[in-house]
């Protein structure tokens, strides 16, 4: 039996009191593709920076290859013979593609002859692995899933026959997923190594031969991927059985709450991003927008939740809603009853240096439950706090913690409970279980389900179709800035919603 | 996590920088062959061994006080407004026009309204590189030093063209009348048994500047708007998320910062001189920055900070007039104290963050 490409054996991480990794080891045998599953914080991340020379380990070794190995800093992991793709690329937007892939790997004083030897054996590259792009084409004029092929490219360039994946999926639609699984099976084919770091169960079970769990900072398993199934893996991560499905019962859609008529937004730079689209939401229903990152989605909700301006018509319960000028701030959409979980908490939805009762205020800081005189009631607001967490089981429950010392789940639940308590007309949430963790999730989509039992209108936007999927009554797909389709979530697959992704027109519903 | 508790963060980390810079002004004293002991006896005897003493460190920290307000005010909204001596000059005008043009029948009359005068003036002169950050996106750094610059030629212009007496030499304003004098502590002091120096300057704007450091506590920490203020100082983004105007909010906080800067001027210009002169605000504006950051924005903090700064300022004075030690080198300890509780602040911070955090996992 040959060495195993990769192992590490009892890794330990800490930063100050936090332990990342707690003496984990595993074993990756070569030509195989090895995914590493767990929740957000469980220290999959960390792991990975150890491999690539990003962080030091406290305790422990790194074997490659049948030898020890120190990789003190990434240059070293890149003669070790590791490639890693980021999550986020890190592309030089307005290089080229060959440009960008001899970035950091050129040879000698000139660069014409770094260019002409890259050329020359990205061509033997793209025959060798199907791996076809344009090496005259500049980073910004190609879609992300070329971009991510680059950053591949880039790794199989400098050598590496292991290679490390972060959450490659993030920015793919379905079928470029697909893709790059197609590729990657081609590169176990030629004996690469593959590490594959994902949160999403669905993408780990396609592609790898083992999976490693992990789990607040520790290895709870290592399993043969045919040997296990989505629910296993999520019971493993978690630590508790979980519901993968979200329980409720069909819509029961009432009157139109929000319409929206030929609805344009333009960004910061002057471009369109939302080109006129038309979108009706009935009360007591949720409608979910699906589309890759990107295509108008977050300038929608923004529109709609009054922090940017746009133009066409809006109607909330029969009446227009401004979409400039006074009255279409966020102020005025929260007097009248829309309330809004935005995308990103931690940039908007929340103040993180303040605590958390700060926080439940925020946006309702001139509710007059939360005035007393020409001041604020702290102690009202701090009751109120108190009272929330209880419900939304905050975790700790202390009203008095700045919200960046909560996770991720617990800060989302602090959002959506200021936000669902208000007891809009209309929820407009924007990704909500964007790094929360899988119990929180659970709650999450309950309480959404709740609202809408409730004969609200809710607007949801995620880019986890999966998401959109289980929790949505009607879907619409926006690519580029429009509407491609509309469909009912039980009318429709993944496919279908995976091609409308991508811009290519269905059948009318 | 925390990374230490709160304490640590607002009196261990000054108190270390106070340390450290009085530690290398020593040998920055030791240096030129002077004694630092004996520079230290003389600072404390001359600015707190006395009631003379204290009546001028009072005056400065005074100053200093709605300065360093001002700098904080602005700071929670993300602002850095260096225009603090330019907006005390305008409300030095403001306060020389209400005491020169109306005849006040008593002192708590007028003191009230050329509060008001100044503020408004200091208001009105960092309302213009608000409106211009706010709708040009004109940086405020820049834009509040370019109107010192210009604050300093105006009262140049209107010292020499309008203002001065027909038959004086001196680019100053006439005197004030004697029914808008201020009463000195001295004054204050007497009805109540205690003897306070004549001669020395502090006086009763010193009460108007402790009530705006309460004041101040009001808006900024229990007020919606102050919640809006320091909401979007902290987060730009969140602030168009909760429906706060960045407009409205920069407009604001810059006023309340330039009036407060303006408020000065009953202190020096009303209560000292009890006329405008040139450079009658003799750079508290800048003092205010430095005061600001070591008192980390809070109204408590500015007001021990404006105290510690107006006894290096006496004290220095004194240094300066008993010893050897030339003018130049107080500006370099004072200089020193600015420099480690300000700026160098994270050289301490840092340090003591891992021994906290060693302290703790040890009890862990």
């Amino acid at each position: 039996m040959t060495a195993p490409a990769i192992e590490l054996k009892g890794i330990s991480k800490s930063f100050g009191p936090v332990q990342a990794n707690k003496d984990i080891s595993i074993s990756v045998a070569p030509g195989t593709i090895h995914g590493i599953i767990g929740e957000n914080g469980a220290g999959k991340s960390t792991l990975m920076s150890i491999l690539y020379g990003f962080y030091k380990a406290d305790k422990g070794e790194v074997w490659i290859n049948g030898s020890k190995t120190e990789i003190p800093d990434s240059q070293a992991a890149i003669a070790a013979g590791i490639g890693m793709v980021f999550q986020h690329f890190k592309l030089v937007e307005n290089f080229t593609v060959l440009e960008n892939i001899v970035l950091g790997a050129e040879e000698g004083g000139l660069l014409m002859p770094s260019l002409t030897k890259a050329r020359k054996i990205l061509k033997e590259l793209a025959a060798e692995y199907e791996l076809n792009v344009d090496p005259d084409k500049r980073i910004d004029e190609i879609g992300v899933g070329m971009q991510q092929r680059v950053e591949i490219l880039k790794a199989l360039y400098r050598q590496a026959d292991i290679l490390i994946l972060d959450e490659p999926t993030g920015v793919l639609t379905p079928a470029e997923a697909d893709q790059l699984f197609r590729i990657l099976d081609r590169l176990r084919a030629e004996g690469k190594t593959i590490i594959l770091i994902t949160h999403k169960l669905r993408e780990i079970m396609e592609p790898t031969d083992t999976v490693s769990v992990m789990r607040r900072g520790e290895m709870t398993a290592t399993v043969k991927t045919a040997e296990t199934s989505p629910e296993h893996l999520a019971e493993l991560m978690v630590g508790r059985k979980v519901l993968l499905q979200v329980d409720k019962l069909p819509a029961n859609p009432g009157k139109p709450v929000l319409e929206i008529e030929n609805l344009r937004v333009m960004d910061e730079a002057g471009v369109e991003r939302v080109k006129g689209i038309d979108l009706t939401v009935r009360a007591g229903e949720i409608l979910g927008i699906a589309g890759v990152a990107g295509n108008g989605q977050s300038e929608l909700l923004e529109v709609l939740g009054g922090m940017r301006i746009g133009e066409g018509t809006i109607r909330l319960n029969g009446s227009d809603l401004p979409l400039r000028g006074a009255g279409s701030d966020a102020r005025a959409r929260r007097a009248s009853h829309v309330a809004h979980v935005p995308e990103d908490r931690q940039r908007e939805g929340l103040l993180m240096d303040f605590h958390a009762w700060e926080n439940t205020a925020f946006g309702y800081h001139h509710a007059p439950e939360y005035q007393q005189g020409l001041l604020m009631d702290n102690a009202a607001i701090r009751a109120d706090t108190e009272a929330k967490m209880q419900k939304f089981d905050v975790r700790p429950p202390d009203p008095w913690l700045a919200a960046k010392n909560f996770s991720g789940g617990n800060q989302q639940k602090i959002v959506v409970a200021r936000e669902i308590e208000r007891n809009p007309d209309l929820l407009l949430i924007g990704q909500p279980t964007r790094g929360v963790d899988i119990g929180a999730i659970e709650f999450i989509h309950k309480q959404i389900v709740d609202l809408r039992d409730q004969g609200k209108a809710i607007l949801l936007v995620s880019v986890e179709l999966e998401e959109i999927l289980s929790l949505a009554d009607r879907v619409a797909v926006m690519f580029d800035g429009v509407i491609m389709g509309e469909r009912d979530v039980n009318q429709t697959d993944e496919k279908e919603l995976g091609l409308l992704m991508a811009g290519v027109a269905g059948e009318a519903a | 996590m925390e990374k230490m508790p709160k304490w640590a963060d607002v009196v261990l980390i000054p108190l270390i920088s106070l340390v450290l810079a009085a530690g290398l002004s020593a040998l920055v004293i030791l240096a030129i062959g002077e004694d630092p002991i004996a520079a230290v006896k003389l600072m404390v005897d001359g600015a707190l061994g006395s009631s003379y003493g204290w009546g001028y460190t009072l005056y400065y920290a005074t100053n200093f006080m709605f300065t360093g307000l001002a700098v904080a005010v602005a700071a929670h909204a993300g602002l850095f407004n260096i225009g603090g001596e330019g907006q005390a000059m305008l409300g030095g005008l403001g306060v020389a026009m209400i005491c020169l043009f109306i005849p006040w029948p008593h002192w708590t009359l007028a003191l009230l309204f050329a509060t008001l005068g100044a503020g408004l003036f200091g208001a009105a002169w960092a309302a213009i590189p608000a409106y211009l950050q706010a709708k040009r996106g004109s940086h405020i750094v820049i834009t509040t030093i370019m109107f010192n610059f210009i604050a300093a030629a105006v009262l140049n212009y209107v010292l020499v063209n309008v203002l001065k007496p027909a038959n004086s030499m001196d680019p100053a304003s006439a005197r004030f009348s004697d029914t808008v004098h201020l009463p000195s502590l001295h004054e204050l002091l007497a009805p109540l048994g205690i003897a306070f120096s004549k001669s020395a300057p502090a006086n009763v704007s010193l009460l108007v500047a402790v009530a705006a450091c309460f004041g101040v506590w009001l808006r900024i920490w229990r007020s919606a708007l102050g919640f809006e203020i320091r909401a979007f100082g902290k987060s730009e983004p969140g602030a168009r998320y909760a429906g706060i105007s960045p407009v409205k909010i920069t407009m604001i906080a810059m006023m309340i910062s330039g009036a407060l800067a303006g408020m000065m001027a009953i202190n020096n210009v009303m209560g000292e001189v009890e006329r405008l002169v040139l450079n009658a605000t003799e750079g508290a504006g800048f003092i205010g920055i430095a005061v600001a950051l070591m008192g980390r924005n809070h109204p408590f903090g500015v007001f021990v900070a404006a105290i510690l700064f107006g006894f290096l300022y006496q004290g220095g004075a004194e240094l300066a007039l008993w010893t050897k030690i030339p003018r130049e080198l107080i500006v370099v300890i004072q200089a020193l104290v600015i420099l480690f509780t300000g700026a160098l602040d994270n050289m301490v911070r840092i340090p003591l963050e891992k021994i906290f955090l060693a302290l703790r996992k040890e009890a862990n």
